[in-house]
């Protein structure tokens, strides 16, 4: 630093305890909560240190959240939304940086505007268009009057009715969090910065596009899809209001809304620990991902966002 | 937009001086490889359109059309299409089972407007974003600065500091819901000891106080590690002068750091708000569930409570535009922010 002030060095480290200390106090009485038993729990006031229930609790936890089938929901939720986001985005991104077609501009400004409405604002038409994703073919079918023409062709009456109910499933968790324009962003910038020449020489050799992103263009990103991947499990894995709506089958839900489930409410026994044992386990993953994958995770973090 | 932050990554654990000149080397020398790629040194060809590279695979529309579709056809489905619908009903009137629709013009809207509340609800978001927004960038200002002070123990705290990030929205309402618990909660008990009539269950503003106190915690780290990297970023060259000028490390920090971090700060204000508004929505559901008596009812929390409990559909999707035109705010400003990055420079 610039001047040697003991004092204020002393003033930071203390500021920065406090802010560690912030942080940690919910987690520290989530974990004494966690390893008392139910009486203990509801004592006044709470025990400051913790008991030894520790790990049965944890497995009651486990049991109660049917957490075995809620984390494998999770990950398969999570890996899904991060690697749909990386392919989709990485393939529209290769699009319209490398070639030059007719609605070039119309494309990117597609993707761009979706940048502008996060999913909460508009639950309700997104969740008819999942309950139902064959509704916008209907409603054309509908337009068009094809069971009419159909039935005119044919000689029989027909009545078109089309439903794709994608209520507790994979697709319907997954699909409709994938369109990412911030991803498909990161790699736009980042294939801007790739030089000519390797795209120059490729096509001297006579590598196709397709191979030419496959064996240069792929390789050269995978710093960028790495950081990206990091922050797009996170988000995955702690998505709340769409499995929720999505989910009405138990076994189909995700962790984070299966923990829900074991908060007390005011007429159920309130076993607290039991909640924050299930808390702990939820956020097991997300979190030895953040800590020990922490310099992908901050540039992820970083690049995302621009 | 083209403009990137170049902070080097590699550099944020070297010594602190050698750290500031890294630094300027590395963002010279990133700054001179996008530039020639961007082909700025070159003569332009007249049909160079913009993000398009130089060196491309041409004309023929087959291939990219094939690329494009996957994303195109999820936005199609579960954007443009929603986002209509959201459009029509809120100008329809249906009742919930959706057999008698009616046309009414912008009778939702004025509705929504006249009711109580809906007035209470876009009260109640105000303070709620803007108190979670001092709190977070107040708290993440503090602790960016002590971060950029010291040397000993630093990726240490920067790592606890991040650690709410992986914690969902949902559970991060869970584990203060439970501290602050009028029960149970350890920390209202020394609230109750101190002698504070402490009940989010029942006091509105006890209530809004907590799912504050929750949302500011989890997104701390957001605003710190931005503005860490800031700090990282502003030149060790204009300190020391201003060393030399005689001023302070506070100074310093609020006369020139500041000033210089401006757009970062614009930035992340625009987010916390855009997090306040819209992530928000799984710490309200865990902790309070709008309530009590519609205390903590955020603007997107009635957007759900309206479309999904009252089925209220023509005032939901009226609500869900009137957040919509909110979000497009907000990015028009977040553009703004890409403008002001390129002039400043940092």
């Amino acid at each position: 630093m610039v001047e040697r002030s003991p004092i204020l060095n002393m003033v930071c480290h203390a500021i920065l305890i406090a802010g560690a200390l912030t942080v940690c106090v919910p987690l520290y009485f989530a974990f004494v909560a966690g390893s008392l038993t139910v009486t203990e729990v509801q004592k006044v006031p709470l025990p400051w240190l913790p008991g030894n229930q520790f790990f049965d609790n944890l497995q009651l936890a486990w049991s109660k959240g049917n957490f075995s089938r809620t984390f494998a929901n999770s990950i398969v939720v999570a890996l899904g939304i991060t690697a749909g986001k990386i392919v989709v985005s990485l393939l529209s991104a290769f699009a319209i940086t490398y070639f030059r077609f007719r609605y070039r501009m119309l494309a990117f400004w597609l993707i761009f505007v979706s940048l502008m409405l996060p999913i909460e604002v508009r639950i309700v038409p997104t969740f008819e268009a999942v309950a139902n994703a064959a509704l916008p073919l209907q409603s054309l079918a509908d337009i068009l009057h094809l069971a009419d023409l159909w039935g005119w062709i044919s000689g029989h009456d027909v009545a078109i009715t089309l439903e794709w109910n994608m209520v507790n499933t994979y697709p319907g968790l997954i699909l409709p969090l994938i369109a990412s324009a911030t991803a498909t962003f990161l790699f736009r910038q980042f294939f801007l910065t790739v030089p000519d020449e390797l795209c120059e020489a490729a096509k001297l050799d006579g590598a196709s596009p397709l191979h030419f992103f496959w064996s240069i263009l792929l390789p050269l990103s995978v710093p960028n899809m790495v950081a990206l991947a990091i922050i797009l499990f996170l988000f995955g894995w702690n998505q709340y209001l769409w499995p929720l709506l999505f989910t009405t089958d138990k076994d189909m839900a995700t962790a984070v809304i299966a923990l829900k489930g074991l908060i007390p409410r005011s007429d159920s026994e309130p076993a607290w620990n039991i909640a924050m044992s299930g808390a702990l386990l939820t956020m097991l993953p997300p979190a030895l991902v953040v800590l020990l994958l922490q310099r992908w995770f901050i540039k992820g973090l970083i690049d995302s966002s621009k | 937009m083209t403009l990137r932050l170049s902070i080097p990554w590699r550099d944020t654990r070297a010594p602190v001086l050698q750290r500031r000149h890294g630094g300027h080397q590395s963002k010279a020398g990133t700054g001179a490889a996008a530039g020639g790629s961007r082909t700025s040194g070159k003569v332009r060809r007249r049909e160079q359109e913009a993000g398009l590279k130089r060196a491309n695979f041409g004309d023929g529309p087959g291939l990219p059309t094939l690329l494009l579709l996957p994303q195109l056809l999820i936005l199609l489905f579960f954007f443009f299409i929603p986002s209509l619908r959201a459009l029509m009903q809120s100008v329809l009137l249906s009742d919930p089972f959706g057999t008698n629709v009616q046309f009414v013009w912008f009778d939702n809207f004025k509705t929504l407007l006249a009711s109580s509340d809906y007035r209470q609800s876009i009260t109640v978001t105000f303070w709620f974003t803007v108190a979670q927004n001092v709190l977070t960038l107040g708290s993440a200002l503090v602790l960016a600065f002590a971060t950029d002070r010291i040397v000993r123990g630093r990726s240490a705290y920067r790592t606890i500091i991040l650690l709410p990030y992986a914690i969902a929205p949902a559970i991060a309402g869970i584990l203060w819901a439970f501290l602050f618990n009028p029960a149970v909660g350890p920390l209202a008990q020394v609230l109750h000891w101190v002698g504070i009539a402490w009940d989010p269950n029942l006091n509105p503003t006890d209530a809004l106080i907590l799912v504050t106190l929750a949302a500011s915690w989890k997104h701390v780290c957001y605003d710190y590690i931005f503005l860490v990297v800031g700090l990282l970023a502003v030149p060790v060259s204009l300190m020391e002068a201003a060393a030399v000028d005689g001023a302070g490390p506070i100074r310093r920090f609020v006369s020139i750091a500041l000033p210089m971090l401006g757009p970062t700060v614009f930035f992340l204000t625009v987010m916390n708000f855009i997090y306040g508004f819209f992530e928000t929505f799984a710490i309200i559901d865990a902790v309070t569930k709008g309530g009590p008596a519609g205390a903590t009812n955020i603007l997107v929390y009635k957007v759900f409570v309206d479309g999904f409990v009252n089925l209220d559909l023509g005032s939901s999707a009226a609500q869900s535009v009137l957040l919509m035109s909110f979000a497009l705010i907000c990015t028009l400003l977040q553009f703004r922010y890409f403008d002001r990055k390129v002039n400043y420079g940092v």
